[in-house]
């Protein structure tokens, strides 16, 4: 039997004390497109850039023919004919679509000056044969992201890859892209090149590859051919886990969602679009009812919020806040028609450098005061909502940075609470918290609900939008797939949804 | 649940009393190099500490200081003005041009009275700030271009009105806060020091101050937080541009004429005196306190240049290397500092 093109035994990875990968084998065959599955922070990603030469620092054997090989950096991968096409392209959208084409490596005379009219020969050719035809010339940046990825994989291939990792290439693309891509990597394989194709979305996967590995926890979980047996509900069973161990994590359980359809009507938005992100979002948000916004990275999720907000101004469509028609030309807008908003990143939340008190009087100040700032009234305010959210330690003179991520959290959510909103934006509320933060945040977003405010939960985790959510609404892509009310919800379904 | 967060208590009190001194180098480094400079210049001349060398040095920056006051503003919300001086220049012309001029000045002036000429002058200055801050806010131009573009209108209108001329006269308020004295203090002094302490005022005491700091300090969360940031943003350019044009007419008295370019070096004066000062660069740290001992470092050196016999050309390049010192001490204390925050977190 030939030596496996490449293959990985007992590979191993943590950061600091989390362990990423846990003895991971896996093989690649000649010639095969391989798929890779499993939820956000299953390990496929980590192993993947161990493959790439990203991570440097691991345990475990790779072979590549046979012969054993320890990547230092993606050069040394690069060498050795592996190369990456990154979710983020890496592609200069100033440059020329030839310039992109030989990023790094342009051809060179012997002067060291570069052959422009040999570059433009070879990249009209090298995308010619991933089926493009488009001018080498032109700017980069002025093609859809579907082009502008071919592009990037003909920089890889270029290079001389024979492995080829492409990390969520569709959730960008349209399906006549999809349908593209498809065909440029069948292309690929026919010409003996192997493929790894990591995806959220498993008609994709299962579309187009002939293996696939599913991983859950770091683990590798199964490894099969694709064949009719094989569907989506198989894959997600496998990725959510039915073990005892994970039980408890991953709501495996039916959750009853019980919306409330007679609370009053706070937030209406009327087919919002906001240029490629998202299309046609009509809903409604309810007051004393949580909405989960559930979605993969990238379905549009993220700018819906910001719209919400006043940060970014859709194209079209209308928002009407109690009933009235409102256009929110900015945050400040926002914020006076009762919309509050916890970013996803506690950076862009917080002002690290200043006291507790100052960030969480920052979105009362106008109602405080109307010129002169009244200090005792600030530090007064933020001791009562650090007293409420049992912030640790309870000081308001603490430079916000000293404290915990869980704690800032907390303070992000303490600015929006001394004047109680009429709508509450919260994105990834959880993210990166221990358990028992969880369970305070969970805490507190039911409390608010009950209080009668509207609250919307963005997220690209299920466990937070069902652990929070009285009703869900699922995107895919930038449009709304489906909406989950007043029925039995679990999380295979949700997988299922998006 | 206890332990962790005791032990950011305990770093968080580690971190005050160990690394005050790395926290606190902007504001110290310039007070020590102020109070260096004038142990050395009273050394080194008799005549230099004396009562009469302080109002003189006081007056000399003056200028200065109004400019730097409206610079304050814009270099706390880490944007930058380059338009100060032309501002400064094209407002002192607009109010001469507006005022009767002698005989043997050759301008084709419109003169008005001088309540009049003020008023049109502070409204010129007020809206070229306004054009600055559509420019910035509106349009989205980085402050530095666009300011620099009204850098060049400043200087546009400024020779447009005089046309290579020199004009004398100024309404008679102006000449007074310019050049005459109350009680032997220089009205110019006074002048400054109102703008000074009023800026100081709004900036630690009032709602637009701190928004001011907090837009600087992370603007992003200042958006997030539902803070009007292009308001603010808009607010401290035309602030910047009217403390200028003040600075401008107040100039011309002070001086004896207008002409143009005559304000040209203010530009690099101002952004000293705030940047010497110790006022962070990247915004959110400092304020008026920093700069008035930045306007004392710049006063103290010119003036005792004056009073140690030294080439009068090398003051030039000295002043561009205390420049630059303070440049370097600007960056490292940020430097320092975030350093010693990531060491304790």
């Amino acid at each position: 039997m030939p030596p496996a093109l490449l293959e990985l035994s007992g590979i191993s990875k943590s950061f600091g004390g989390v362990q990423a990968l846990r003895a991971v084998d896996f093989v690649l065959k000649p010639g095969e497109i391989h798929g890779l599955v499993g939820e956000n922070g299953a390990g496929k990603s980590t192993l993947m850039k161990i493959i790439a030469g990203v991570h440097a620092d691991y345990d475990g054997v790779m072979r590549v023919d046979g012969r054993e090989v320890h990547f230092r950096s993606s050069r040394d991968a690069l060498a050795a004919g592996i190369g990456m096409v990154h979710q983020e392209l890496s592609v200069a959208p100033e440059l020329t679509v030839a310039e992109n084409v030989f990023l790094g490596m342009q051809p060179v005379n012997r002067l060291g000056i570069v052959d422009w009219r040999k570059m433009a020969r070879q990249a009209t050719e090298q995308l010619k044969n991933l089926g493009l035809n488009i001018d080498p010339a032109a700017r980069l940046g002025d093609f859809p992201i579907g082009v502008q990825q071919l592009v990037e994989l003909s920089r890889v291939l270029f290079s001389g890859a024979r492995i080829i990792i492409l990390d969520e290439p569709t959730s960008a693309l349209s399906p006549p892209e999809i349908e593209r891509l498809f065909g440029v990597l069948l292309r690929l394989k026919q010409s003996g090149r192997s493929l790894i194709f990591i995806s959220h979305f498993l008609e994709d996967i299962l579309k187009i590859s002939d293996e696939i590995t599913i991983f859950r926890n770091g683990r590798k979980v199964a490894t099969t051919a694709v064949s009719a047996a094989i569907d989506k509900a198989w894959i997600i069973e496998r990725m959510i886990g039915a073990g005892r161990e994970e039980l408890e994590e991953s709501y495996l359980g039916e959750i009853k969602l019980v919306g409330k359809p007679t609370a009053p009507v706070v937030l209406e938005a009327k087919g919002l679009t906001y240029g490629s992100a998202y299309r046609d979002i009509t809903f409604a948000a309810r007051g004393g009812e949580v909405l989960g916004v559930y979605g993969f990275m990238g379905c549009g999720q993220l700018e819906l919020a910001r719209t919400l907000f006043g940060k970014l101004k859709p194209d079209r469509g209308a928002l009407a806040i109690g009933g009235a028609p409102v256009r929110l030309a900015n945050t400040s807008a926002a914020r006076k028609a009762g919309v509050a908003y916890v970013a996803e990143s506690r950076r862009s939340m917080l002002f690290g450098e200043e006291p507790v008190y100052k960030n969480v009087s920052i979105a009362v100040l106008d109602r405080l005061s109307r010129f002169l700032l009244k200090p005792d009234r600030e530090r007064a305010i933020a001791a009562e909502q650090v007293k409420a959210l049992d912030i640790r330690p309870p000081s308001v003179e603490l430079r916000l940075g000293g404290l915990s991520g869980g704690n800032q959290q907390k303070v992000a959510l303490a600015k929006w609470l001394t004047h109680p909103p009429r709508l509450l934006l919260l994105a990834e509320p959880t993210r990166g918290m221990d358990v028992g933060a969880k369970e305070d945040v969970v805490k507190i977003v039911r409390a608010l609900r009950d209080q009668g405010i509207a609250i919307i939960v963005f997220s690209t985790e299920p466990e937070t939008v069902l652990s929070l959510a009285d009703r869900v609404l699922v995107m895919r892509k930038g449009a709304i797939a489906r909406e989950f009310a007043d029925e039995a919800i679990s999380k295979d379904r949700l997988l299922a949804a998006a | 649940m206890d332990a962790p967060e005791a032990h950011v208590v305990a770093a968080e009190r580690g971190f005050r009393a160990g690394d005050f001194l790395r926290n606190q180098l902007r504001n110290i480094a310039p007070f020590i190099t102020l109070l260096a400079l004038v142990a050395f210049f009273s050394i080194a001349s008799p005549s230099f500490a004396t009562l009469d060398n302080l109002v003189n040095i006081l007056q000399q920056v003056s200028v200065t200081g109004i400019i730097a006051v409206g610079l304050t503003f814009v270099i706390l919300t880490a944007e930058i003005d380059l338009s100060v001086g032309a501002m400064a220049n094209a407002t002192a012309i607009v109010l001469t041009f507006f005022t009767a001029q002698p005989d043997y000045v050759n301008i084709a002036n419109i003169p008005t009275p001088g309540a009049v000429a003020i008023v049109l002058a502070l409204l010129a200055c007020f809206g070229l700030g306004m054009t600055t801050a559509f420019g910035v806010t509106k349009i989205g131009i980085p402050s530095f271009i666009m300011t620099l573009a009204m850098m060049q209108i400043g200087a546009g209108i400024s020779a447009v009105l005089v046309r290579g001329q020199i004009a004398y006269t100024v309404p008679s308020l102006i000449q007074t806060l310019g050049s005459k004295s109350i009680l032997h203090v220089p009205w110019i002094i006074i002048v400054a020091a109102l703008f000074l302490l009023v800026a100081h005022l709004v900036l630690t005491y009032t709602r637009f101050g701190r928004y001011v700091y907090m837009v600087g300090g992370n603007r992003e969360a200042a958006e997030y937080s539902g803070v009007n940031t292009k308001l603010i943003v808009g607010a401290v350019m035309v602030i910047s541009a009217v403390c200028s044009g003040v600075a401008g007419m107040i100039g011309v008295a002070y001086f004896g004429s207008a002409q143009q370019n005559e304000f040209d070096t203010f530009l690099l004066d101002a952004i000293a005196a705030v940047v010497v000062g110790g006022t962070s660069l990247f915004g959110g740290r400092g304020g008026i306190g920093n700069t008035i001992v930045g306007l004392f470092v710049l006063g103290v050196l010119n003036n005792g240049l004056d009073y140690v016999k030294i080439d009068s050309f090398l003051k030039i390049l000295i002043r561009g290397l205390i420049l630059l010192i303070a440049l370097v001490i600007n960056i490292y204390a940020e430097r320092l500092r975030t350093a010693a925050r990531s060491a304790h977190a």
